[in-house]
């Protein structure tokens, strides 16, 4: 990684696509996930059925193991903290304690020898229920009058966030055109291919308790669980195995995992819970179901001056731990301007309670509606101003860094201008605009739609701190090791799950102490054996573990060239690591770094007292934070008779910085676009107005296949950031973040011989079909 | 519960003798009862294919066949894909192409593909992706494992 790193003939791994170290295992189906171990006690839960009510009695059949709330005393409820923006606390308990709240929260777990045995079990328990009113869209729940949902929020408002810039009425009033979109996100589930899964077994030797759990951060499993049973860190370990996918489902805490924690050390045995799909569908988290009001304010050039947003989030009937509920509306505020240059800013970000499924953050949190939003207005403005949407976007973008945004965030060197270019010139729009005209002349209506937005990556401390959060995630730690046999093993606070990061990191390293990513292990995702550390959520892992993994590579580089020059009697400065060797430059003097690392443990005498035994370092980074960028285009193929849409192609023109692994990167890339066009015409959880949920499979939530996800072209654009010590970006929430906005400015293109104005995701057959026929209906 | 039934699973050429209920499915008997992990359970409604083995030579979803429906038939799961340390193509095409990232659905697909192209060794690029919107993958976007099949086909053919 740094300019002389690999001096002489050795190979550079930075940069290059190599195959990832995590794949041999997981192709030969030696994976280990939470669900491949046996276990003497099985759980099932039983859930609510109704969306609210007053839980009076929970009945098993004789001989049936059951624990409910009555069980559980002692055990806290998880409440998660804002110490800002009128946040109101309310807690969860981890089984429902005098009250439900949704349809499908955990009432009381069923313990049996067998999955089998507990199902039939739950199916046999009794719940008295008296059902009250329930109320499941957000707007509805601000209405005078709603049930409400839990008596500490008034209103059901849980939190409030306002901002306002000192010359926001002014310029306000002085605009020459003010544009507005009324933007609707329907919600959705992140849907990991893996389901949440716990399995912990008690120790009796020891009486600590070892959880294997599908989750994206280990550390805070184990801080929170102990928290809540009130119990030491040490009677813990936390396992995250293989996780099949998260997407940020399995960042946040669940319930069950308390009471499977709780069972095994009440039985001194081992209990397991599997979570099917349909627990996962209700039950898991949910995201994004917000509704947006945004109205933008342009001068006589279509220079977008003031933005005034209206934010509404459902966060569920509870706030989720640990980022709690505030991760949606406070993000949404926070990077609500985007890419544009925009000084006058208003906004009200509101979190409302449900009752329906906890929210939780979902890949992109809130950007990829926020972008939505935002390029909707954009190509709106430049309708009113008679521009193309290309132009308007070229008088707005960001150029000059670093930036600093109404919000206070300051932007880092980004490319919104560059890309935008790259992705026009390379997606040909005269040409498309031929064919378009084309098309349409024998009926057939395809769009294209441009998304350009920023994405926040690699944050450290400071960001989750001013959201005021008394979990205060950001840093990261990571332990190299070098072995008496020379191999190397790198320990990390991240827990990467299907991002690359085992090969990555070992990529970085192996730069630094000159052998190859072969020789590195990176260890991940168990408490007894890894750092402290955060996980691996919000595009964090390469840019924040990355940073400590080049910190403390560059120390094990450092002692072992002290080392080397000890050995070979020559200056450090003359020393280079390369091809496993130590090399004294221009000379064939050398010595195998297999050799130095023995010596650091077996001949320490040869290095007169300055050097300390052993060779581990460690590296400790907490970044401010850096933006990513892309331009993203779709070209679609809607079909007015049925309201399908054929996603035709996709192209990206995207910024991450300096790439570590480019197969990686892209793929990361690609996996984001691909959730991105479900959000926008496929995924969408519907809840019934009595709390009822309508999604509870597959074959009702959708999640997009090979079908639906047309070829993507890539186009990249390398800005080093002066933010990350690696020069890397992070990048694994564009895809998700551009995508919707996309796709759904290119249904808006195709459209625009109806006069139809689509602003809902998903944009689904029914939806486009009813759009046309109200827009016929008109006058 | 009901009474259990004596069956023999023959998974990647080895028998496994179990005593199964009637309702338990393939999937369960080879994870649970065979101890075979490989094979993923990803929604138990036949929808995302995470559980697809070969029987008797077909693509399958083991979580929509009861364990009995299977008893003396041919398993194939991805624990017998590779020769010893050789690799089946298809597993090298995925390293080679990115067409796994979290690798939960990753033994679906390749049970997929390689059962398809074994059957249909010409397949169309259109029927391919056909066939391979059977199973549902979260992270790669699919445009990866599109690749590796469409690689893994043609070092198939050569044999």
């Amino acid at each position: 990684m740094s300019a002389h790193g690999t001096r002489g003939s050795g190979i550079t791994w930075v940069g290059r696509a190599i195959r990832r170290l995590e794949d041999p295992a997981l192709i030969a189906g030696q994976g280990r996930f939470t669900a491949d171990s046996p276990a003497a006690h099985w759980v099932r839960f039983v859930r609510s059925p109704v969306a609210a009510g007053k839980l009076r009695n929970v009945s098993a059949p004789a001989g049936a193991m059951i624990v409910t709330a009555a069980d559980l005393k002692g055990v806290k409820k998880i409440t998660p903290m804002l110490h800002k923006f009128n946040y109101k606390p309310v807690g969860q308990p981890v089984l429902a304690d005098g009250a439900v709240r949704f349809i499908g929260e955990a009432v009381a777990a069923v313990v049996a020898a067998s999955e089998e045995e507990a199902e039939d079990i739950v199916d046999r328990v009794e719940l008295s229920i008296d059902e009250t009113a329930s109320v499941a869209d957000a707007r509805a729940a601000l209405d005078a009058g709603a049930p409400q949902v839990h008596a500490e929020a008034v209103g059901n408002v849980i939190l409030e966030g306002k901002v306002k810039t000192p010359d926001f009425d002014a310029t306000w009033n002085s605009a020459h055109k003010i544009v507005k979109v009324d933007a609707r996100s329907r919600r959705q589930n992140a849907t990991p291919m893996e389901p949440r899964g716990g399995h912990a077994v008690y120790d009796a030797a020891t009486g600590r308790i070892t959880l294997t759990c599908s989750t994206q951060m280990p550390h805070l499993t184990r801080t929170a669980i102990c928290d809540l049973l009130g119990i030491p860190e040490s009677d813990l370990r936390v396992i995250a195995p293989d996780v099949g996918g998260g997407f940020g489902q399995k960042m946040s805490l669940p319930g069950e995992y308390v009471v499977v924690v709780w069972l095994a050390r009440k039985l001194k045995s081992s209990v397991a819970w599997t979570e099917d799909r349909r627990e996962n569908l209700i039950a898991a988290f949910h995201s994004r179901d917000q509704y947006i009001t945004l109205e933008g304010a342009f001068d006589k050039n279509a220079k977008l001056v003031a933005l005034k947003a209206d934010i509404i989030c459902n966060i569920g009937a509870y706030s989720c731990f640990p980022t709690t509920c505030g991760v949606e509306p406070l993000m949404a505020m926070a990077e609500m301007p985007g890419p544009y240059d925009v000084q006058q800013y208003q906004c009200l970000a509101r979190g409302v309670i449900t009752n329906t499924c906890t929210m939780a953050p979902y890949r992109g949190v809130s950007r990829p509606v926020i972008t939505f939003t935002l390029e909707r207005l954009m190509d709106k403005a430049a309708r009113a101003f008679a521009l193309d949407p290309i132009d308007i976007r070229r008088r707005n973008l960001i150029d000059k860094f670093p930036y600093k945004s109404a919000m206070g965030l300051e932007y880092d060197e980004a490319t919104y201008k560059e890309t935008l270019e790259m992705a026009v010139k390379a997606i040909d729009v005269p040409a498309f605009r031929k064919r378009q005209a084309q098309a349409r002349a024998k009926g057939r209506y395809l769009g294209i739609g441009f998304a350009t937005f920023s994405e926040r990556t690699g944050y450290g401390s400071p960001a989750f701190a001013a959201r005021g959060m008394e979990i205060t995630p950001g840093w990261e730690t990571v332990i190299i090791t070098v072995d008496p046999s020379g191999f190397v093993e790198a320990r990390i606070g991240s827990s990467p799950h299907g991002q690359g990061l085992r090969t990555t990191l070992a990529q970085i390293i192996a730069d630094e102490i000159g052998v190859t990513p072969e020789m590195i292990k990176v260890v991940h995702g168990d408490t007894d054996r890894a750092p402290y550390g955060w996980g691996t959520f919000a595009s964090r892992s390469l840019v924040i573990s990355g940073g400590a993994t080049l910190i403390a590579a560059q120390k094990i580089r450092t002692k072992l060239i002290k080392m080397a020059s000890h050995l070979l009697e020559a200056a450090t400065d003359d020393i280079v690591l390369t091809d496993g060797m130590a090399k004294v430059a221009g000379t064939d003097k050398a010595v195998a770094i297999t050799k130095l690392a023995r010596e650091a443990y077996t001949q320490t005498h040869r290095f007169k007292g300055e050097i300390e035994p052993g060779l581990t370092e460690t590296g400790h980074y907490d970044p401010p934070g850096t933006f990513s960028n892309a331009c993203h285009v779709a070209i679609v193929d809607v079909d007015v008779e049925t309201g399908y849409v054929k996603v035709e192609k996709f192209l990206v023109a995207e910024d991450a910085g300096r790439i570590i692994n480019p197969m990686i990167a892209d793929g990361q890339v690609h996996g984001g676009i691909a959730q991105g066009i479900g959000n926008a015409l496929l995924e969408e959880i519907i809840y019934d107005e009595s709390g009822g949920i309508l999604t509870a499979t597959l074959a009702d939530y959708l999640p997009p296949t090979a079908h639906e996800i047309p070829p993507i072209e890539l186009h990249h654009i390398e800005t080093p950031s002066t933010n990350s010590i690696t020069k890397a970006k992070g990048l694994g929430e564009g895809g998700t973040i551009g995508a919707p906005a996309a796709v759904i400015n290119a249904v808006n293109d195709a459209l625009s011989p109806f006069g139809v104005d689509i602003d809902e995701i998903p944009a689904t057959p029914q939806r486009i079909r009813a759009a046309i026929r109200n827009a016929e209906k008109a006058p | 519960m009901s009474q259990k039934a004596a069956i023999t699973l023959n998974i990647n050429g080895r028998g496994h003798t179990i005593e199964v209920e009637p309702r338990r499915t393939l999937a369960d008997a080879i994870r649970e009862d065979c101890g075979q992990t490989g094979t993923h359970i990803g929604c138990e409604h036949g929808i995302c294919g995470a559980c697809t083995v070969i029987v008797n030579g077909e693509p399958v979803r083991s979580c929509l066949m009861f364990a009995v429906q299977a008893d003396g038939k041919k398993i194939r799961t991805v624990e017998g894909l590779a020769q010893g340390d050789r690799l089946h193509p298809m597993q090298q095409a995925f390293m080679d192409h990115h067409g796994l990232q979290c690798g939960f659905c990753t033994p679906g697909f390749l049970m997929l593909a390689v059962g398809v192209l074994e059957r249909e060794p010409d397949i169309s690029d259109e029927d391919l992706i056909d066939v391979l919107s059977s199973n549902l993958c979260r992270c790669t976007g699919y445009q990866n494992i599109i690749k590796a099949v469409r690689a893994a086909a043609k070092e198939m053919q050569k044999g």
